[in-house]
């Protein structure tokens, strides 16, 4: 009971039992003074959230009576305790602060309500996904769940790698046989200085092994073709294409569209970026939109005609975004349209796709390709790569 | 007059402008002022017989000419043409 006849207010602190017993017994009001990321992640059953710095906005309805029962608790009785004086001062009359909060709480062996499917390091790793109501636990569950492979772990494929990592994205694939080098240090920031001479996909697993330990990464150090491109893919729920040559974004489409992966495609050159999500059968495919490759000597490439390196930074981060949103299952996805992105005039410009009836791929007389004839297009020759 | 959009990778041939002002009452007549007002866009956008690259993607306003009628659609003041060139960098 609260001590109202002493000069200084204290409140009164009971340990988590008697709150138990309190609990039980029923008439009591029970108050979770933390944030709601706290509470989301575990909570006593039956208590009501309201954050500290809401308390006076908030408290009139989660307590309306104020002379009523009421127990406050937060992570170790701190905060409940601030908040009970601030009750009281409010005219709360038989307000009461658990002494240890959940922590002691849980230390006793006090049932809590807890987020299911996730360690208690993952709740707190991904607390602001799981406060999203779009993706909440489900969401997250899916993403700790996806398998995303990343064709080039070099422009794109850097900060598309660190924030599908930073997100939990369980399994992240990465296809690239290069080593990184001085001049991609400009824009491929998941490498870094000391990693010159080092494999693109062993220095970016490090980075990543080191930013999200809940990832794992399959390093797949080669070039897609034709002989082992169905092998590679077909594992993985989502393909991102930041591919630096031609006949490999057609080689991908096809052997997508053969498997019916979704693929995430973008590329960057110079100061102007392109990103499209490709859902075979439900939108075009790559050569819906690009029937023919453009002849070699009118293909520029970055190598030959520079980058801005942000560049790399807001295609890639916009084809995570895609990722993320094919995952969960959210949202619009890129399908049917493409995004233009000019840096210079900092103009984003969206234009449609239409599937094309003619696509040898995926058109209206398009049959399966056959596995012998995956890469066998005639337009696969060499282009100007990289 | 319509407006046409020049990719990065074109603006060499357009002295650096990355909008061309052209007339015209179709989208081949406005890609023609284009070229006639700088003609090192033409090998960029028609092939030999005259006609437009199968591998260059033009848009007028958001939408792909080749499901409108082609270099014949109709272009009113206003409109921008959109020129998208594939690109593979990565």
């Amino acid at each position: 009971m609260a001590t109202g006849a002493q000069t200084k207010a204290v409140v009164e602190e009971i340990e988590p039992f008697e709150a138990a017993q309190e609990i039980e017994g029923g008439v009591v009001v029970l108050i979770d003074t933390r944030e709601p990321h706290e509470f989301q992640e575990a909570r006593i059953e039956g208590g009501k959230l309201v954050p500290p710095g809401l308390l006076r906005d908030e408290i009139a309805a989660a307590a309306p009576d104020k002379s009523a029962r009421t127990i406050l608790y937060c992570r170790s009785g701190n905060r409940s305790y601030k908040a009970a004086e601030q009750m009281e001062a409010l005219g709360y009359t038989d307000v009461a602060s658990m002494a240890g909060g959940i922590l002691l709480w849980q230390e006793q062996g006090l049932p809590v309500v807890a987020t299911e499917g996730m360690s208690a390091e993952q709740r707190d790793r991904y607390s602001r996904h799981t406060l999203l109501p779009e993706v909440g636990v489900e969401g997250q569950l899916r993403m700790l769940n996806a398998k995303v492979l990343l064709l080039g772990a070099g422009g794109l494929g850097a900060p598309t790698a660190l924030y599908l990592a930073a997100a939990g994205i369980g399994t992240i694939g990465l296809v690239d046989d290069d080593v990184v080098d001085a001049s991609n240090l400009q824009r491929q920031v998941i490498h870094n200085t000391e990693r010159i001479g080092v494999p693109k996909t062993e220095s970016a697993r490090l980075t990543i092994e080191a930013l999200n330990p809940d990832v794992k990464v399959i390093e797949h150090r080669t070039r897609l073709d034709a002989e082992n491109i169905l092998e590679i893919i077909e594992p993985y729920d989502v393909i991102v294409d930041g591919a630096d040559n031609f006949p490999t974004r057609y080689l991908l489409n096809d052997a997508s569209v053969r498997l019916r992966k979704p693929v995430v495609s973008a590329s960057i050159l110079s100061f102007d970026g392109q990103i499209s999500t490709f859902v075979p059968f439900e939108g075009p495919c790559y050569r819906c939109l690009y029937p023919t490759p453009p002849p070699a000597e009118m293909a520029p490439s970055c190598s030959a005609n520079g980058v801005l390196g942000v560049m790399a930074g807001t295609m890639g981060t916009l084809q995570a975004n895609e990722v993320l949103k094919l995952v969960i299952g959210i949202g619009e996805p890129l399908v049917g349209r493409l995004l233009l992105y000019e840096a210079l005039a900092t103009r984003f410009t969206e234009l449609k796709v239409r599937r094309d009836p003619e696509c040898p791929i995926c058109g209206e007389n398009a049959v399966e390709i056959p596995e012998s004839e995956i890469g066998q297009f005639p337009d696969y020759q060499a282009f100007c790569a990289g | 007059m319509a407006t046409v959009r020049i990719p990065k990778v074109l603006q060499a041939q357009t002295g650096g402008q990355s909008e061309v002002e052209a007339a015209g009452a179709d989208v081949g007549e406005v890609l023609r002022a284009l070229t006639a007002a700088h003609p090192e866009t033409e090998a960029q956008l028609f092939g030999e017989e005259g006609e437009l690259n199968r591998y260059v993607n033009v848009y007028l306003n958001d939408e792909d000419v080749r499901v409108l009628e082609g270099l014949e659609t109709a272009v009113a003041d206003g409109d921008t043409v959109v020129i998208l060139p594939a690109m593979a960098g990565g």
